[in-house]
């Protein structure tokens, strides 16, 4: 992988305003740094107001930060007169389906972004066309939202934010109000962007198992990074995590449960394959 | 159930009508009213009916769901006509009680107002019935893009429609959700008068409201990340293009203002 930096974020310091004039609330984020790569998968996990949205605001110039610096593409998002370009390198796609899909038909909706940037009508049919066949709901360009499952609206969502052929997309929590059929529609299309587009992802996450599957992790907790690397690397430092208020991956549980019972299960294990393949070896060992 | 609500009467179709520019049925429709009200005999108006009738036809709008339309306003129908039949005493007298007579003016004057109105109600409801709400807002937006000069626009108003259309949906839904969940915390929606009945809906309303402010902040704030900064600069995907069908619209549209008024010189007024 290259190590170009798509979003830099520079000891960045950052407090919502008060009820009242002028005042601040104790700071969500600070100083925090975070590099993140090009055609990067990154995975961000954290408890509850952690600050994970938060970065999300600051990495698409919807907020600028208190201290620091964020650069997207070499853009500083404290550059007003940059704010739309910015927009269109990183978009973003919210928790809940519902409130972000704007018209009454689906291509309508993923036309919404493209016809904000002043694109030609033949080119945002054709953007518009291409993105709804990446994210395999094609066939329900005239269909209206209110009427697909939830899964689909994110996938939607999802085409909406390609059809302004963003370099960079972030997901908050894509995933929290689906069910599990949902979930992996969901999961199954961001890796299927990022492998075959090279679209740079940075997915904020509550589920252990879908940041295994992240190329980094970065775990947050009061405002700062807390551990950052491969998966491997983090879910290692599981006491960190725990008390941090996070989980670890489920198989990843049932094996230092077993070895709490005196069965040692060879290798790191983090996905049920790890899990299974490991067991095997044990086995095979055992005989 | 209430998830396959669809929205306004669309009925999807390929009819000639149906591929009308939104823009020009909005116009067609218009003048089509302002058409049936310069009808001022039966001569005339047979003309227009004959051609609404033919419109229907040709929407392929099945004619009873046509007459669920009327429904709605079968009283105001049936009021007119009556109040005509009792206060017009031209023509010659069928009946008399007293002071109450009905005449063949009176009886002929209800007729035709009956008429009428059913005309109107058949090629407004036409419009609703042949476009889809998009559509219709989008070709609104376009009309009054002249509204522009005085400093109104036309592009925040259809913004605001297409939102509103696409959150009636969703706001029922909660609307379901949050009965549901009152009922499960023992409200008693169904029981007592209506004061109490209506007393009843506020612990529905309140979340209702604190959930509608906090959909239109997410929604405010996605618009902002899909770089939406209101109608400057914003191109459109569907590109509005008459086409024969328009054009011979218009053409038969402006032929029926000719027969009709011809129709009006020719013969005498009945109204």
């Amino acid at each position: 992988m290259n190590k170009e930096i798509m979003i830099q974020i520079q000891n960045v310091t950052y407090a919502y305003e008060g009820d009242e004039e002028g005042s601040k609330l104790s700071p969500v984020l600070q100083n925090l740094s975070l590099d993140i790569y090009r055609g990067e998968f990154l995975a961000i996990l954290g408890h509850n107001g952690s600050g994970k949205s938060t970065l999300t605001r600051l990495c698409n110039a919807m907020a600028q930060p208190d201290s620091g610096k964020v650069y997207v593409d070499g853009m500083d998002t404290a550059d007003e007169k940059l704010e739309y370009d910015i927009r269109e390198k990183v978009g973003v796609v919210m928790q809940n389906p519902d409130n972000q899909i704007v018209a009454t038909i689906v291509e309508e909706d993923v036309a919404f972004g493209p016809e904000n940037l002043g694109v030609e009508p033949s080119e945002i049919r054709r953007r518009v066309d291409s993105a709804l066949r990446r994210v395999g709901m094609y066939e329900y360009r005239n269909h209206e939202p209110h009427k697909l499952s939830g899964g689909q609206k994110q996938r939607v969502a999802i085409a909406g934010v390609l059809a302004m052929q963003t370099e960079c997309i972030i997901l908050d929590e894509p995933t929290a109000m689906l069910d599990p059929q949902g979930r992996r529609e969901v999961m199954q299309t961001i890796h299927e962007l990022n492998r075959e587009m090279g679209i740079t992802v940075v997915l904020i996450t509550h589920f252990m198992e879908e940041a295994v599957q992240a190329d980094r992790v970065a775990v947050m907790d009061e405002g700062q990074i807390l551990l950052l690397g491969p998966p491997r690397e983090v879910f290692a430092h599981r006491q960190v995590l725990l008390d941090s208020g996070l989980d670890i991956p489920q198989s990843a549980k049932l094996a230092d449960r077993l070895q709490q019972l005196g069965i040692c299960l060879p290798g790191d294990i983090l996905t049920p394959d790890d899990f299974v393949s490991s067991f095997r070896a044990y086995r095979e060992g055992k005989r | 159930m209430i998830k396959d609500i669809t929205l306004g009467q669309y009925f999807p179709g390929n009819s000639p009508i149906h591929r009308l520019d939104p823009r020009s049925k909005l116009v067609l429709v218009f003048a089509l009213l302002i058409i049936i009200f310069l009808c001022q005999n039966f001569f005339s108006l047979a003309l227009i009916t004959v051609f609404s009738v033919v419109c229907v036809l040709l929407s392929r709008i099945p004619f009873k769901t046509m007459m669920k339309g009327l429904k709605t306003i079968v009283f105001v129908i049936l009021l007119t006509s009556i109040l005509q039949i009792f206060y017009n005493h031209e023509g010659t007298i069928l009946w008399q009680w007293h002071k109450i007579q009905i005449t063949t003016g009176g009886v002929s004057m209800a007729i035709f107002i009956t008429v009428r109105i059913i005309c109107l109600i058949f090629v407004s409801s036409l419009l609703t019935y042949t476009t889809s709400p998009t559509l219709l807002t989008d070709g609104i937006e376009r009309l009054l893009k002249p509204l522009k000069k005085i400093h109104i626009e036309p592009h925040t108003l259809a913004m605001m429609m297409t939102i509103a259309l696409r959150f009636i949906p969703t706001l029922i839904e909660e609307v379901d959700h949050i009965m549901a969940a009152q009922k499960a915390r023992g409200a008693d929606l169904e029981s007592g008068n209506l004061i109490k009945r209506a007393k009843a809906l506020i612990p529905i309303l309140i979340p209702l409201f604190v959930n509608s402010f906090r959909r239109a902040y997410d929604l405010a704030y996605a618009m902002e990340c899909r770089c939406y900064r209101g109608g400057d600069g914003r191109t459109r995907m569907r590109i509005m293009k008459l086409s024969g069908v328009d054009f011979a619209a218009y053409a038969v549209c402006a032929l029926l203002l000719a027969g009709v008024i011809v129709l009006n010189i020719c013969f005498e007024a009945v109204i």
